[in-house]
């Protein structure tokens, strides 16, 4: 098998190094985005010791869109291509505040949401040119229905996730895939603190199997766990006179 | 989440802060110290007690600390984080022929874990605790900031933290040495005994012989039948087989109100069990997985005990005085109709590792479950607390939910050396129980 060639920008997500593991024990090669050092090297160390075949990391921070060009160029001169390109960055806003600052609800905003678009245009016209691929772009179940107690963030991710079905059928063309990944409650460090319901919440290491397989076969939307579908579907459903009474 | 220990009892939920790298350690060490006053760590909670839990509920929580560091394959030098597990070690090192060293019986346990219980498995007879077979960790504390230990660096804090109920500080990382398998097989034997004399006599015959020894005892049986078991042996096969597949796992799915195990479900199952086990020595190949971890194949199982929890008894009996202990102790288990389906003797060898207050000695030592009752604390566990003092044994402080202050010290008689170098925001229920 074919040592799989993977780009993973803010691959120091609890999610995402969930991923990269079992990429790892596959023998995978891995070019790491993300804006810390320290975490890189011991991602890198990790991975090392799971079985990636190799590790390159690079220094950006994903809301610096003038240093996407630079990044991408090199991932794909890295190894003469890739196979994976998963974007996993992210923050939970402070929604109160956002509502009462302008300028952090638009810099939330741009984390969330316009640097993940400025990165996959960059990264769609590379995959679109080797004519092969997978892209996967990790959303939320957030962004399906505005809600009162995190809408910036929501929107963001609603941003993103309405980008990636008109360009998921532009990159159809040429063979490439496009996954919009949606997890639901996930225990990362995004999420510390927050009274989620236990019932309700996942593991990085359980939605991560379904990322990498829904990856592998070129899944257009997925939802992790997979009970977050039809969660979603009622929570489309219901009217609006009553979702907007509700406290959310 | 709150959390609680293996035992589920003492019932003191502790509040978990996750820590997921370890530049964020020193900072939340010194937070909840200040706003709690003491901490602890926490690793997979595999601990049956109380030397999990935090004297002021709020315990850091290592999960999140579970990267390798770096993988020697050619020596078998492995550095990880502290919360890494042995699962996921063995998920790696297995393929490439290397096997911790010490194995509990669960691979759910981490690496903090294992040092600061310094744990022994069915090969202590060989090998000594795991703390032999440690060569380096970090640890930071909260008066004197990140420190490297080894033999020869901090040989003091080395040794006091190996067995050291994670009371020393707090552990960041781990060097271990791992030990080569041609295989993920065990070339296993079994063999059943008819009473106490019988797994003495196999023990003596077969321990030497094997790398690993592990004997289960029937705690039901009463008369002549007292202190029949089945003696299991068995070495990492040489031939080099493919990897054994993973074994199906199941998840024990509810909280019965009431637990499970009782007299009656007891007796019954124990005799099958017992006479299904060959009168005469068999071969019995076996997978790593179903030799090591018979029970991890059953997620949860603690909550066959219902929702009062158990309590697990684990005592080891010095060598010479070990045929009459354990015998007065199995009378007084079965005479009370108490007891588990899990009891295990095993005898310890001579080995003696670094740790201060490791609970391994030469001797005997027997483990066995109890549900929760308030029968327990009034009147088995005072009986058998009588009959492990007078032949000057002790009690393992990783499975404790109830020994007396007095019984630990006089146990354990170098605890002050733990209580001088413990860290100030350092502090386990355990701890407090037994020494204020
Ligand atoms: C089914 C089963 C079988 C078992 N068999 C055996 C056996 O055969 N032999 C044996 O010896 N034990 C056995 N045990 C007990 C178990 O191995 C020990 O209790 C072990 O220490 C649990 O590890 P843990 O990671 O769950 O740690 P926890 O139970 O969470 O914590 C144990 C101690 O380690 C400390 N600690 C944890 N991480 C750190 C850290 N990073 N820094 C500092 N301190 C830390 C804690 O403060 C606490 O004092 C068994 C347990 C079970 C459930
Ligand atoms: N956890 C959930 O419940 C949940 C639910 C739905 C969707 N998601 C999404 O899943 C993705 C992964 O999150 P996670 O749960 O794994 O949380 P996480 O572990 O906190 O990961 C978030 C990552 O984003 C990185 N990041 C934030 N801003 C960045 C920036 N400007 N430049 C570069 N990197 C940046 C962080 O890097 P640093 O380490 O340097 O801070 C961090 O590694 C996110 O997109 C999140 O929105 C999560």
């Amino acid at each position: 098998m074919k040592q799989k060639r993977i780009l993973i920008i803010g691959a120091s997500s609890a999610i995402a190094a969930a991923c990269a593991r079992l990429w790892a024990g596959d023998g995978a090669r891995f070019f790491l985005v993300a804006r810390d050092a320290e975490k890189l090297a011991a991602m890198a160390s990790d991975l090392g010791a799971r079985g990636a075949s190799e590790t390159q990391s690079f220094l950006m921070d994903a809301s610096d869109t003038s240093a996407h060009a630079g990044m991408i160029r090199e991932a794909f001169q890295a190894f003469q291509g890739l196979d994976i390109a998963l974007i996993a960055h992210g923050t939970l806003p402070d929604q109160t505040a956002c509502e009462q600052d302008a300028a952090l609800a638009l810099r939330e905003f741009g984390v969330n949401g316009l640097s993940v678009i400025a990165l996959l245009t960059g990264l769609a016209s590379r995959f679109e040119q080797q004519r092969g691929g997978a892209l996967a772009v990790i959303t939320s179940v957030a962004g399906e229905r505005g809600r009162p107690g995190n809408y910036v963030y929501g929107s963001a991710k609603a941003a993103v996730s309405t980008f990636c079905e008109g360009l998921r059928a532009r990159l159809f063309k040429h063979g490439v895939t496009l996954t919009d990944i949606r997890p639901g409650f996930v225990a990362t460090p995004m999420t510390r603190g927050l009274p989620l319901p236990a019932w309700l919440t996942s593991t990085p290491e359980a939605v991560a199997k379904r990322i990498v397989s829904g990856i592998g076969r070129g899944t257009d939307v997925l939802y992790t766990p997979f009970y977050w579908y039809f969660i979603l579907c009622a929570i489309r459903h219901l009217p609006r006179a009553i979702f907007k009474r509700l406290k959310l | 989440m709150k959390l609680l220990s293996w035992g589920r009892y003492p019932p003191l939920p502790q509040a978990a802060h996750a820590v997921a790298w370890r530049a964020e350690l020193p900072a939340l060490l010194a937070n909840v110290a200040q706003t709690c006053g003491t901490t602890l760590a926490y690793g997979e909670g595999r601990s049956y007690g109380d030397s999990c839990l935090a004297e002021s509920g709020q315990v850091l929580s290592f999960r999140g600390l579970d990267r390798f560091l770096a993988a020697d394959w050619s020596s078998g030098i492995l550095r990880a984080e502290a919360g890494i597990t042995l699962e996921a070690i063995i998920a790696v090192s297995l393929p490439r022929g290397w096997f911790p060293a010490v194995t509990p019986g669960t691979k759910y346990i981490t690496l903090g874990g294992a040092i600061a219980n310094d744990v022994h498995g069915k090969n202590h007879h060989r090998q000594g605790a795991f703390g032999c077979h440690v060569r380096r960790f970090g640890l930071l504390r909260s008066d004197r900031g990140r420190l490297e230990c080894a033999p020869d660096l901090e040989p003091e804090l080395f040794a006091a933290t190996i067995g050291g109920l994670g009371l020393t500080g707090l552990i960041e990382w781990v060097e271990i040495q791992l030990m080569p398998v041609a295989s993920g097989w065990i070339d296993g034997l079994v063999q059943r005994f008819d009473d106490l004399d019988g797994f003495f006599a196999l023990s003596a015959e077969l321990d030497a012989r094997h790398e690993f020894c592990v004997s289960w005892v029937d705690c039901a049986a009463r008369g002549k039948k007292a202190g029949r078991g089945i003696y299991m042996a068995g070495d990492f096969a040489a031939e080099n087989w493919p990897l054994p597949a993973p074994r199906r796992k199941w998840r024990f799915p509810f909280m019965p109100p009431v637990s499970l195990v009782n007299t009656w479900s007891l007796r019954a199952f124990n005799a099958i069990y017992w006479r299904k086990a060959p009168p005469k020595s068999r071969r019995a190949p076996a997978a790593y997985d179903a030799f090591f971890y018979p029970l991890d194949s059953l997620l949860d199982w603690n909550r066959l005990y219902g929702s009062k929890g158990f309590q697990q008894y684990q005592a080891l009996i010095p060598e010479r005085e070990a045929g009459d202990g354990i015998r007065a102790m199995l009378t007084a288990i079965s005479g009370s109709g108490q007891g588990s389906f899990l009891a295990v003797l095993k005898r310890c060898g001579g080995a003696l590792s670094p740790g201060v207050l490791s609970f391994p000695r030469p001797g005997v030592t027997l483990a066995l479950d109890f549900p929760q009752t308030p029968y327990l604390e009034e009147q088995l566990f005072p009986r058998l607390d009588a009959i492990v003092r007078e032949a000057g044994g002790r009690l393992y402080p990783a499975k404790d939910a109830h020994m007396r202050g007095d019984d630990f010290r006089r146990a354990y008689p170098d605890w002050e050396k733990i209580e001088a170098l413990r860290d100030p925001s350092l502090l386990s229920c355990f701890w407090r129980r037994v020494t204020q």
